[in-house]
């Protein structure tokens, strides 16, 4: 038998239809615990008293203004960020912990690729810095659609394939959680969909998502919507609840709502 | 320690490199261009050229390594990709020895080819040991290495990078006895030449190449080169941070 990657979550492709998910699926409900995060950039407070908590198997929309610190908090949680104050816990290890490097995939906004390399030699990369064997390098590139770019430069690609690459390279290790900072941009609305599409199968199988969007469509595609405004959660809820809250049949108006009584409440 | 993690970061600098065949003929073929004019400038002295050529031996090696090693980390900081590197589970010392391994392998065939067309065509005559001006010259490639990767720490562009070049090797160079004998310094540029790596490196390539006896200050020389080495390696893994703020 080929081998696998030992996180129980993840198949390979060809099986998904052959295997019914367990019903008592023994898991950690909460997988991500943001306690009183407080984060300050130069003398900018940009997190302030964030507490929140991600549900195993779910996906999570960050939503908010640029500026209102959604990358602070998602780098906070990859532990790559400095915090003032405040507990992160994820998989019931501190962020940044070692033992999370295995397990918590991180895609930063601008794509962290290597330029001056092909798109597969990019994914051997990681693919041996992780240990996985070559066949999940070609079941990345088939999901994320770039099989057929393997052989090109990353210096030539399209900005929303580059985007693509980067997140495949998060994708490689089987992640059980992934934190996505807006991987979306720039592409079609059709990848956008697939991509989407393939989030919420990842999420069946036991990964947790965080993505931050700006697009009010994938708002729609999430199980729970996070609202930043100013650094702090002004709303976290499903996106049934956010218009439910708010009177609103629509997210966008419910995002009209919300920020209206945040600016009276201030 | 993961030696597949230090083959693979070593593989994937070559393979950029490959990429980029302008930049591996340049690192390859200036060396020689500038010892051939070196030659020629010497015309029928060859004396002259004898005593200069293995101390530039060991100075190219160092100043191109110290370049390229220093550019290609500082885009690794820039592009996000050394915070990949970090949240995964290659070590940092896992990528400085890669980087070593890699940049080595390329100083190695840099070296071998300057050797080959100096004691060959250009006919530089040595009463020395030959293969110890070569491990001399490798050695000088690492160092000019890792030190490039301590400094590109310090760079937040690649504009202040290569000005490190004119900031921090200009010095040595003009201290490490090339232009001048150490011994006949002023004392306060004398002992300023001790306190850099580089004066040793070019002492040992001249001392070695100009004869065979080995002595008390050539082992000096190698253990000096030899120490600087995983010293810069070590303070670089300390500037290789996981968190920023």
């Amino acid at each position: 038998m080929r081998r696998r990657s030992p996180h129980i979550f993840y198949r390979p492709p060809k099986m998904q239809t052959l295997i019914v998910a367990p019903t008592s699926f023994v898991r950690v409900d909460t997988v991500l615990t943001i306690e009183r995060l407080r984060v300050s950039r130069g003398d900018n407070l940009v997190l302030d008293n964030v507490t929140a908590e991600l549900a195993s198997g779910s996906v999570t929309g960050l939503l908010g203004a640029s500026g209102s610190g959604k990358s602070t908090l998602m780098r906070s949680i990859v532990g790559v960020q400095r915090i003032d104050s405040g507990k992160i816990t994820v998989l019931n290890l501190p962020a940044g912990a070692k033992e999370l490097r295995k397990k918590l995939g991180y895609v930063s906004q601008s794509p962290a690729v290597y330029l001056d390399l092909t798109v597969v030699e990019n994914l051997n990369y990681f693919g041996s810095i992780f240990a996985l064997p070559d066949t999940r390098v070609d079941e990345v590139l088939e999901r994320v659609s770039l099989a057929s770019a393997r052989k090109q430069l990353a210096s030539n690609l399209s900005g929303g394939q580059r985007a693509r690459l980067s997140l495949a390279l998060a994708l490689l290790p089987s992640p059980a959680i992934l934190v996505l900072d807006e991987p979306t941009v720039g592409l079609d609305p059709l990848l956008r969909e697939e991509l989407w599409d393939y989030f919420h199968e990842l999420a069946s199988q036991g990964c947790t998502l965080l993505v931050s969007s700006h697009v009010m469509d994938e708002a729609e595609r999430c199980d729970d919507l996070i609202l930043l405004r100013d650094g702090q959660i002004i709303f976290h809820a499903s996106p049934a609840d956010l218009k439910a809250s708010t009177a609103t049949d629509n997210l966008d108006s419910a995002f009209l709502a919300l920020a209206k009584r945040a600016e009276n409440e201030l | 320690m993961s030696s597949r993690r230090i083959f693979a970061t070593a593989r994937r600098l070559l393979e950029q490199l490959k990429h980029d065949p302008r930049t591996v003929l340049l690192l390859l073929a200036v060396p020689l261009v500038l010892m051939i004019l070196l030659r020629y400038l010497f015309g029928s002295q060859l004396t002259e050229f004898n005593q200069l050529a293995p101390m530039l031996i060991a100075l190219f090696p160092f100043t191109i390594m110290f370049v390229v090693t220093s550019i290609s980390m500082l885009r690794e900081r820039m592009t996000g990709t050394l915070e990949r590197l970090l949240t995964s589970p290659i070590s940092k010392l896992e990528i400085l020895l890669g980087y070593g391994l890699g940049f080595g392998i390329l100083a190695v065939l840099q070296v071998a080819l300057v050797l080959l067309v100096t004691f060959g065509p250009l006919g530089m005559k040595t009463s020395g040991n030959l293969s110890m001006l070569l491990v001399f010259s490798v050695l000088d490639a690492l160092m000019g290495t890792s030190l490039g990767l301590l400094f590109s720490a310090f760079a937040n562009s690649e504009f202040q990078a290569v000005q490190f070049l004119p900031a921090f090797i200009f010095p040595q160079m003009l201290l490490s006895g090339i232009f001048i004998p150490r011994n006949q310094m002023p004392w306060v540029l004398r002992y300023l030449s001790d306190i850099f790596p580089l004066s040793y490196a070019i002492d040992g390539a001249s001392r070695t190449s100009a004869s065979t006896v080995w002595t008390l200050a050539s082992s000096v020389d190698l253990s000096v080169v030899a120490i600087a080495i995983p010293l810069s390696l070590a303070l670089g893994a300390l500037t290789l941070k996981r968190q920023t703020s």
